[in-house]
């Protein structure tokens, strides 16, 4: 550990220096499934940053099934002893590999470029597996948004933007009154699981959120407090359109933008599809945390796999050093509609929902109010997580009562841990 | 030499079929053994190899999910395998009436086998939208309170699959059914007409007892399409509302590639062998016996 602290600008000078000579080169393979949009764009940022170093970049993207299929690509590989070097993974996944003993840390690079300093606790607990880094944070998604499209709302004479769970029913039955839709959802497990977590914020707050959707508290699961979550739950069902079942999350946003809907919850990729179509935050949409003090944090890492041989230890090395840096996380995440994992990034080229998102950061790890979005798989292992998802949506889509599902919700989880 | 030659001439179908016979040995009853064996481990992210009891069939059955997954798979192959063999049959019947361009008719009902299940799901699923299909047309005809929200209603979900699974397949029962109404020998229907027996009478006591074979050769195409189905479920539903439309094939994906949950995925699977083999050997063992008599 100790000399890897000095061998290590060493290593990332001799990536830069012996660039193109006959020495080991620096070369990753990376596993990972943004393939389309902004997300491909944002890998290329990557893949050239690693490049201009004088690494080479070995792309292994495997689209399809919001990363299962790369997940299945990826259990092959590694039963083979044949490893990637990074691969897109997130949240307790890492610690799930981790005990496999299938990731290599990079602890060194860490040190040496002091990452606790410049990461928020919660995440920088995610990524390390017995104190040491095995990932590299590239963003912060924040999943408790509320969108809303303003001319909708002045029509049905809402003022302000709801700040508790009674002011947005208020809002919404207001919206009913004038004809419109006041929730744009899609009815696909995940996104039922999205607004579940964010009522629980919003209901309990982050204590409790972390209690129960983190650490699983049995008397958390079955308290009264989570009783009233699943009460608002079955409210906000009652405010989506008839036809929200299976609806991917960007038609719900485009019957938001063409103000067929008034709200959406979402996490702020919703506002990638806004900017695309050429609104303006503040003007042609708003954007505001959902009821509740706190901050649900989504965050895609790239993980560390056991791989042999100096080049691509090196250019392991190389890759989180670069993944870490300021310049590549403002780019990276100016094309994925992201903020930098890094809170010491300046905000100044991006949008007024990045900055609103990156002062509510910061608040929240002052407050101690952040805490990781199971819906996202940052909080939970998957098959937790899958229990979850299949009791929220069950609950949506059926007359289960709070109390039924606040029982089954707590038999469940204990069944999957 | 020539006892050579006869020798491997008569070895020569055993050599040709061998690689194909250690081929399926491996790649199905290998891996049917090992999913088998990993069901009674502790698997999750990764295979494990150390024994762990029938925890993981504990915890299936203790999984509501799986019940509706099951029940779905009843309902489906029950009402899919009935309905498209009932079709199938009547049209067939209809069609042997030496009808006019039969040719086409024909074709037009077998094309729908002709697209695969994704595109019949995805089709279905713009058609039975409350928002875009059948509903919107029939209220914008004029019939303001017509509804028909199967799709996005979690009791009847499920028949929307059948509804969709039904249109694609009958076409094909019905040509295998007609293949075997052109195989009655001509005599036979002859000398039942001369001894005065009607259309209906000969279709229900000749014809159609005489179709046997037909009958079981249809419903194994059928029932196996029925049970691994999965893109069509996807497709249409993608297992929802919430997963009303789950089925056993979409359980095990589920369980296997999204949740890291290989040990339960591999006891679904196991369970599903053994419903098919419940229904599918006795079925062959009496029909292979009554074929030797």
């Amino acid at each position: 550990m100790f000399h890897g602290n000095r061998i290590l600008p060493l290593v990332a000078v001799a990536g830069l220096a012996l660039g193109g000579a006959a020495r080991a080169e620096p070369t990753v393979e990376v596993l990972h499934w943004w393939t389309s949009g902004g997300e491909a764009k944002a890998v290329g940022e990557l893949k050239n940053s690693f490049e201009a170093a004088g690494g080479t970049w070995i792309d292994s993207p495997i689209a399809g099934g919001g990363g299962d299929a790369a997940m299945t690509a990826l259990r092959a590989r590694v039963v083979a002893g044949n490893p990637p070097t990074a691969v897109q993974l997130k949240g307790p996944g890492i610690q799930e590999w981790a005990e496999q003993g299938a990731l290599n840390d990079v602890q060194d690079v860490a040190t040496a470029e002091d990452w606790d300093a410049v990461l928020p606790p919660a995440l920088a607990a995610i990524m390390k597996y017995n104190g040491n880094y095995v990932a590299a944070p590239v963003n912060i998604h924040r999943v408790d948004w509320i969108w809303a499209n303003p001319e909708v709302l002045a029509k049905a004479g809402i003022e302000a933007m709801p700040t508790t769970w009674d002011e947005f029913n208020a809002a919404a039955d207001k919206l009913m009154a004038a004809g419109i839709t006041p929730l744009a959802h899609g009815g696909q497990p995940w996104q039922d699981a999205t607004i579940f977590e964010d009522v629980v914020l919003g209901v309990g707050g982050a204590d409790f959120f972390r209690k129960a959707l983190v650490e699983l508290d049995n008397d958390a699961l079955t308290s009264d407090t989570m009783v009233a979550a699943f009460d608002q739950l079955r409210k906000m069902r009652g405010y989506v359109d008839p036809n929200f079942s299976g609806r991917d999350w960007n038609l719900a946003t485009g019957m938001v933008m063409r103000g067929e809907a008034a709200f959406q919850i979402m996490g702020d990729w919703a506002k990638g599809e806004f900017l695309a179509a050429g609104k303006v935050p503040g003007k042609d949409f708003i954007c505001a945390p959902t009821p509740g003090q706190g901050f649900v944090l989504n965050s895609d890492s790239f993980t560390f796999f056991k791989v042999k041989g100096d080049d691509n230890i090196k250019g392991q090395k190389l890759l989180a050093s670069l993944i870490m840096s300021p310049e590549f996380q403002k780019t990276f995440n100016l094309a994925k509609g992201s903020i930098p994992a890094r809170t010491d990034v300046a905000l100044d080229a991006f949008d007024d929902c990045a900055k609103l998102s990156h002062a509510d950061l910061l608040k929240a790890i002052e407050a101690d109010t952040l805490v990781p979005s199971m819906a996202h798989e940052m909080a939970v292992s998957r098959s937790v997580r899958g229990e979850f998802l299949d009791l929220v949506t069950e609950f949506f889509n059926s007359d289960m009562s709070s109390q039924d599902a606040v029982q089954q919700l707590a038999d469940a989880v204990k069944r999957a841990m | 030499m020539t006892s050579i030659g006869q020798r491997i001439e008569r070895r020569l179908p055993l050599i040709v079929v061998s690689p194909l016979f250690a081929l399926s040995l491996f790649f199905v009853y290998g891996f049917i053994a090992w999913t088998i064996y990993i069901s009674f481990t502790k698997s999750g992210v990764m295979p494990v190899y150390t024994l762990n009891g029938l925890a993981q069939y504990d915890r299936l059955w203790a999984t509501p999910r799986w019940y509706v997954a099951l029940r779905n798979l009843f309902i489906f192959s029950g009402l899919f395998i009935s309905i498209s063999m009932a079709i199938g049959i009547l049209l067939a019947i209809l069609l042997d009436q030496r009808v006019r361009a039969e040719g086409v008719i024909r074709t037009i009902y077998l094309y729908p086998m002709a697209l695969s299940f994704i595109v019949t799901g995805t089709v279905w699923k713009w058609i039975l939208n409350p928002g875009l299909g059948i509903e919107r047309l029939m209220r914008q005809a004029g019939f303001e309170g017509f509804t028909f929200d199967w799709l996005v209603n979690s009791d009847y979900a499920i028949y929307t699959v059948v509804i969709a699974a039904v249109w694609q397949s009958s076409g094909y029962a019905m040509a295998l059914f007609l293949a075997g109404l052109r195989s009655v020998d001509d005599e036979i229907l002859k000398a039942a007409a001369i001894d005065g027996a009607g259309p209906l009478r000969v279709y229900t006591r000749i014809v159609l007892p005489s179709l046997h074979p037909v009958f079981l050769s249809t419903i194994i195409i059928l029932a196996h399409l029925a049970i691994k189905s999965f893109d069509l479920v996807i497709a249409l539903t993608g297992g929802g509302p919430g997963y009303a439309t789950d089925m056993p094939a979409t359980f095990m994906y589920a369980f296997a590639f999204q949740r890291s949950e290989l040990g339960v995925a591999a006891a679904s699977a196991v369970m599903m062998l053994m419903t098919v083999s419940a229904i599918i050997v006795p079925y062959l063992y009496s029909e292979l016996r009554g074929a030797r008599k």
